[in-house]
């Protein structure tokens, strides 16, 4: 306390609270680092804030609906207020919902909140994903931390899945039923793990009350402990920042979590909470009054599981049927479902989740960093994820086919063929297409810092030349444009040693090389003070002569770091 | 010409007359006051609005308790249940939503308006522990592992770790031997459709007569006595069947001699894909389409693929009539139905 | 009269002549405007049946022939009977004029009369499925419970679970069906136009069939839980989760980021 005068009696209550905590577990220290930590401002860093306040939003109107639900495959007949309902048979679980959504005030309305939260909640954590990787956060010292984040996304899909089919309705039933397909064709064990999950044949007694467990308290009970570890680690690692003046790799610039921070943080849940509500008020999801009970006989057109995992359905769609083969013994490999199902996404997912450690590697980079990359300046890194979320979002539109083909008028034949060629073609020229870009614009900054803005002014010389007025950038406009570092291919030790000995261990080394140059080779370089000040020197043909002026150019074949080349006198490879 | 004003001091050459290699960072930009910092009528105003989006939140709740008892049970009048619910839906959940958004947007207002906004700085320090914590680290764990003696008691190191690793299966095993059921995977080879069996239609389960089929109709068909078995949904989930009658003169092929009976072909429902019922029947063309991954097969033609992921036609289902001339099975299906799955054929 | 002369500058006296005028002339057009036939056909004449005849050779005899007995274009229509008319034509699938995957729904050519006309004149050709009549196809009368379960199992596949309607293959579909007419409903299930089957009454029988309509004629309108967002599952509860949910957030995240003037 700062007064000198006496205190109040809410100051006197709350000191004796802090006292009585303290002396049983030296909070004090806790409160000491804790209350004025600094963190960064900046509206992307709130997307991991939308994951984390929808997956609370589900934890509360979750409570709500395992009030009410009954999770069991026993039959009984409804007698409720449904008309098209009654004295239909089918399951507790199903009948249950049926309450919810019509016999328990606010049942729906908590229903709704649920999924369109669940929704959300898998929506943002791939935005933050797309974040963190743009911007190169998951460098070390977080490269852990992009593993425990990606273990969630994995863990969202499963809570996403075994809690749509816990209605146990014909659309989420039907899903259930291609999940089993897709188990028994598990070589060897198939069957066996499928009898596994299902408790028997398909789809037996067992499964909506396994799913409910597995629902209920495990997945969420792996997520809390993941999502406590996630935030450990962004306190401890402190939070990343945008290059900008002023900020280095040493600080963090922000403001302090008492008040600013948890005025803002703690207002976002609110408004996070209530945009859900807001939605589940006004727009209707999974009415399963409309699919009916599940039974293994009716399907509805538009068969599509929630949006996270579409990607596995147009996976199945697309692959063509011949690939299935017996094996010489007489045993079955569906390899046209191995592959779509398990094949491909595990490609993708394990290319995501390794990235870290593969940029890690190529880069030889053991840096900390704090500071992020703004993502032109990365075009290797930014194409590639680009790629993988255009293929990510093929098979997500490939597993739409039938609803484009209905709204558009066109055959699904002919547009699962097109996506057949598409999700080869797709990310290739998606990945071609943002290097490009990216590299583009890197020269678009160049430009800037050595040559100003244009003004748009004209001026003309009594001796009849007319140039642009430029205004050249102030210091922070420049620094936020020159701050990155141009990563360049890795240079390796040559071949041989002084007296021609063939070293070991070259050939990795190559290998390495060779990877670091498909990744860096292409790049356009920061600006120098060495070439702003030349610009300067030649300013008034700065229109004119800009090409020529820049000493250092994009990468390119003429530069590429050939170890091969006549190496130099410290016996090390020419330095571009 | 450019115009400049001064350059700024990146530029300027070292004592040397060298530049530095690279710009160097500027420092902290200049702080920008807000209006609410600067005027105080505008302070006070801001003020306002944080205490009028608060007041929006209680006014949001209140009305939601309103809202609560005023709307009653929707359930009252059952021909007017789909408005009912959709009125309390939206009643509760726009009131609810005004009493959320109240609160978020008050804090954050005033978090952007009244609360101090000058940009702090802190320290980053190393991850790592330093050295002297490592060396001390590496000497506990070194202490600990001398004081337990493992080192030098290998047989006990094994022991531990095998017992360790074995404590697991006294879990395992009741768990895995329960959890699947009997574990009788041969049942996926067989269904409930015997010699005779009535074919019924789907739900309602009244027997059908072949007379009954007509040309470009489908007949969603089950086993007659399908209620009569212990797991009705598990016989039904392999045992589901098309009826289609065509023309003789268009059947192209069927999977077995004299198995369909006067045009009507009985092929299984479950796609050999992944499992969805294949319920699509286009009657012009006589293809089957499944609406889960579109595979195509061909009923004129032994229900063989001729689009999409799935490899196998669908099996047939031999039938005939008995004396009273409904239809009945003449056996089971020759193949197992539905997905594949790695023993299938053995 | 000077009181009336008072009032009769009233600046509200334009809009209400008005409204009298609109009135008088919209209430003279319901009384006095031709009505369109009855839909519960009389037994057809001799005369309806000659008369569908010209109307026949006129506008269907190029693809299906003279004597309705089908050509290259276009099937036979012997033994459709008046159902099979009073749909295709009633819906405005005949006649067709667009080549494509399958013939779709358009304006309607022709009048109630006309088509009852030419229904009589196909029927003559061989005997078919009869229009059906106001009592079969009576919503009020149908079971929707029973009705759903029947959908379920036979129409929700093409039609979708509420029928709003889904894919067929190479450019086919099966339409929305909340719109259509309960006789056209019943006539459609009975006749099984182009790629959809014959749904003859020994398959659903004509109170299976009206238990179909009853629940039909229940779907599309009121969804308990807010807009139907088209009542096409989870796809499109996916876009709209992106483009509402995370669009609001993101600008959310927005204006929490940005600092204030």
């Amino acid at each position: 306390m700062t007064t000198t005068s006496t205190p109040t009696p809410a100051a006197k209550a709350a000191g004796a609270t802090a006292d009585y905590l303290d002396q049983r577990t030296g909070i004090g220290v806790v409160v000491k680092t804790f209350a004025r930590k600094i963190f960064p401002d900046h509206w992307s860093f709130l997307l991991g804030e939308i994951a984390l306040y929808s997956f609370v939003t589900i934890l509360i109107s979750g409570v709500f609906l395992t009030m009410f639900f009954v999770p069991s495959m026993g039959e009984t007949t409804y007698t409720g207020p449904w008309s098209s309902m009654q004295g239909v048979e089918m399951s507790q679980a199903f009948s249950s919902t049926l309450r919810l959504s019509f016999e328990v005030r606010g049942g729906l309305l908590m229903r709704q909140v649920h999924h369109w939260a669940a929704l959300i909640f898998m929506a943002a954590i791939v935005t933050h994903m797309m974040r963190v990787f743009f911007t190169g956060a998951f460098r070390k010292p977080r490269e852990l931390n992009w593993v425990v984040g990606f273990t969630l996304l994995i863990l969202g899909m499963l809570a996403g899945f075994s809690g749509y089919s816990l209605p146990d309705d014909v659309l989420s039933g039907n899903g259930l039923r291609i999940a089993d397909g897709v188990i028994k064709a598990v070589p060897l064990i198939g069957s066996y793990t499928s009898y596994f999950v299902f408790g028997g044949e398909f789809p037996g007694q067992e499964l909506i009350p396994r799913l409910f467990t597995v629902h209920v308290l495990l997945i969420p009970a792996l997520i809390l402990a993941l999502i406590g570890l996630h935030l450990l680690f962004v306190v401890l690692h402190k939070h990343t920042q945008y290059p900008g003046s002023g900020r280095t790799e040493k600080n963090v610039v922000g403001y302090p979590v008492l008040p600013v921070y948890a005025a803002k943080a703690g207002g976002f849940f609110f408004v996070v909470f209530g945009v859900i509500a807001l939605m589940g008020a006004t727009m209707s999801i999974n009415a399963v009054w409309n699919y009916g009970p599940y039974d293994p006989s009716p399907v509805s057109a538009g068969a599509q599981p929630d949006w996270y995992m579409l990607f596995l359905e147009g996976s199945l769609r697309l692959m063509p049927g011949q690939a299935e083969f017996v094996t010489w013994g007489g045993y079955t490999v569906s390899a046209n479902i191995i592959i779509p199902a398990m094949i491909v996404p595990g490609i993708l997912f394990t290319m995501l989740a390794a990235y870290p450690f593969i940029e890690a590697a190529v880069t030889g980079d053991r840096r900390e960093h704090h500071v992020l990359d703004r993502p032109r300046n990365r075009p290797f890194r930014t194409a590639f994820g680009v790629s993988i979320v255009v293929a990510f979002f093929i098979l997500a539109l490939a597993g739409s086919n039938d609803l484009i083909a209905t709204h558009f008028h066109l055959s699904i034949n002919d547009i699962t063929w097109a996506f057949r060629v598409l999700i080869f073609v797709g990310p290739w020229l998606s990945f071609v297409i943002t290097k490009r870009i990216c590299l583009g614009l890197q020269r678009k900054d160049r430009e800037l810092v050595l040559h100003g803005h244009e003004t748009g002014r004209i001026v003309r010389f009594a001796s009849g030349e007319y140039i642009e007025v430029h205004k050249p950038l102030d210091a922070h406009e420049r620094w936020l444009r020159v701050q990155h570092e141009a990563i360049r291919p890795l240079e390796i030790e040559p071949a041989e040693d002084s007296r021609g000995v063939r070293r070991k261990g070259y050939a990795l080394d190559r290998m390495r090389q060779r990877v670091s140059q498909v990744f860096y080779e292409d790049r356009v370089e920061p600006v120098t003070p060495a070439e702003l000040a030349a610009s300067h020197s030649h300013g008034e043909h700065d229109a004119l002569e800009a090409d020529v002026h820049e000493p250092t150019q994009v990468g390119g074949g003429s530069h590429l770091v050939e170890p091969d080349a006549e190496t130099g006198a410290e016996g090390r490879n020419p330095q571009i | 010409m450019s115009t400049h004003d001064t350059h700024s001091h990146e530029l300027e050459p070292h004592g040397d007359g060298t530049l530095p290699d690279r710009f160097e960072n500027p420092g902290h930009p200049e702080h920008h006051q807000r209006l609410g910092d600067l005027d105080p009528k505008a302070n006070k105003k801001a003020e306002r609005q944080v205490l009028a989006l608060f007041t929006v939140s209680v006014v949001g709740t209140i009305a939601f308790a309103v809202a609560y008892f005023a709307l009653g049970d929707p359930t009252t009048d059952p021909t007017k249940i789909a408005s009912a619910t959709r009125t309390e839906n939206l009643w509760l959940g726009l009131t609810l939503a005004f009493a959320l958004l109240g609160i978020g947007t008050g804090a954050v207002h005033w978090a952007k308006t009244l609360m101090n906004d000058h940009e702090m700085s802190e320290e980053r320090h190393a991850i790592a522990s330093d050295a002297e914590s490592r060396e001390a680290a590496l000497q506990a764990l070194q202490d600990g592992a001398e004081d337990s003696g493992i080192s030098r008691r290998g047989a006990l190191k094994g022991a531990v770790i095998g017992a360790l690793a074995l404590f697991p299966i006294t879990i395992a095993l009741p768990l895995i031997g329960n959890i699947g059921g009997d574990w009788n995977v041969g049942k996926l080879k067989h269904t409930m459709w015997k010699k005779g069996t009535r074919l019924a239609r789907d739900p309602s389960g009244r027997a059908i007569k072949a007379s009954d089929v007509t040309i470009g109709s489908v007949f969603h068909v089950i086993p007659e006595n399908l209620e009569e078995a212990e797991h009705p949904l598990d016989e039904k989930a392999k045992a589901v069947v098309l009826l289609i009658r065509l023309d003789p003169r268009d059947i192209k092929s069927e999977q077995g001699e004299g198995w369909s009976y006067d045009g009507i072909v009985a092929y299984s429902k479950i796609c050999t894909h992944v499992g969805c019922p294949v319920a699509l029947y286009e009657q012009q063309t006589h293809h089957l389409l499944c609406p889960c991954h579109q595979s195509t097969f061909d009923v004129a033609d032994s229900a063989k693929v001729v689009f999409g992921p799935a490899k196998r036609a669908l099996p047939q289902l031999p039938i005939t009539i008995d004396d009273e001339g409904y239809l009945i099975a003449q056996s089971d299906f020759h193949e197992p139905v539905g997905p594949s799955f790695w023993e299938r054929k053995k | 009269m000077k009181a009336l002369a008072a009032r009769r500058h009233d600046r509200r006296a334009p809009i209400v002549l008005l409204l009298l005028a609109l009135l008088l002339t919209g209430g003279l057009y319901a009384v006095l405007a031709p009505t369109s036939a009855d839909a519960a056909a009389a037994a057809p004449s001799a005369s309806d049946i000659q008369t569908g005849e010209k109307l026949f050779q006129a506008n269907c005899a190029t693809c299906h022939g003279p004597s309705g007995a089908g050509t290259a274009s276009g099937p036979s229509l012997i033994g459709v009977g008046a159902a099979a008319v009073n749909f295709q034509v009633g819906t405005g699938r005949m006649p067709a004029q667009q080549n494509g995957p399958q013939i779709e729904a358009k304006p309607v050519q022709f009048d109630d009369e006309q088509i009852s006309q030419l229904g009589a004149f196909v029927a003559s050709l061989g005997a078919g499925p009869a229009v059906p009549t106001e009592d079969q196809v009576d919503p009020s009368k149908g079971n929707s419970a029973n009705g759903m379960a029947l959908f379920r199992t036979n129409c929700a596949m093409c039609h979708n679970a509420v029928g709003a309607g889904g894919a067929l293959s190479r450019g086919k579909f099966a339409p929305k069906l909340w719109e259509t007419s309960p006789t056209h409903l019943y006539e459609a299930m009975l006749t099984g136009p182009q790629s959809m089957p014959v749904f003859s009454d020994t398959n659903l029988s004509p109170d299976e069939k009206r238990d179909i309509i009853a629940f039909i004629s229940e779907q599309g309108d009121v969804a308990p839980g807010g807009l139907d967002l088209g009542s096409l599952g989870a796809v499109s509860e996916g876009l709209w989760a992106w483009i509402v949910g995370i669009g609001l957030l993101i600008g959310a995240a927005v204006w929490i980021g940005a600092k204030s003037s």
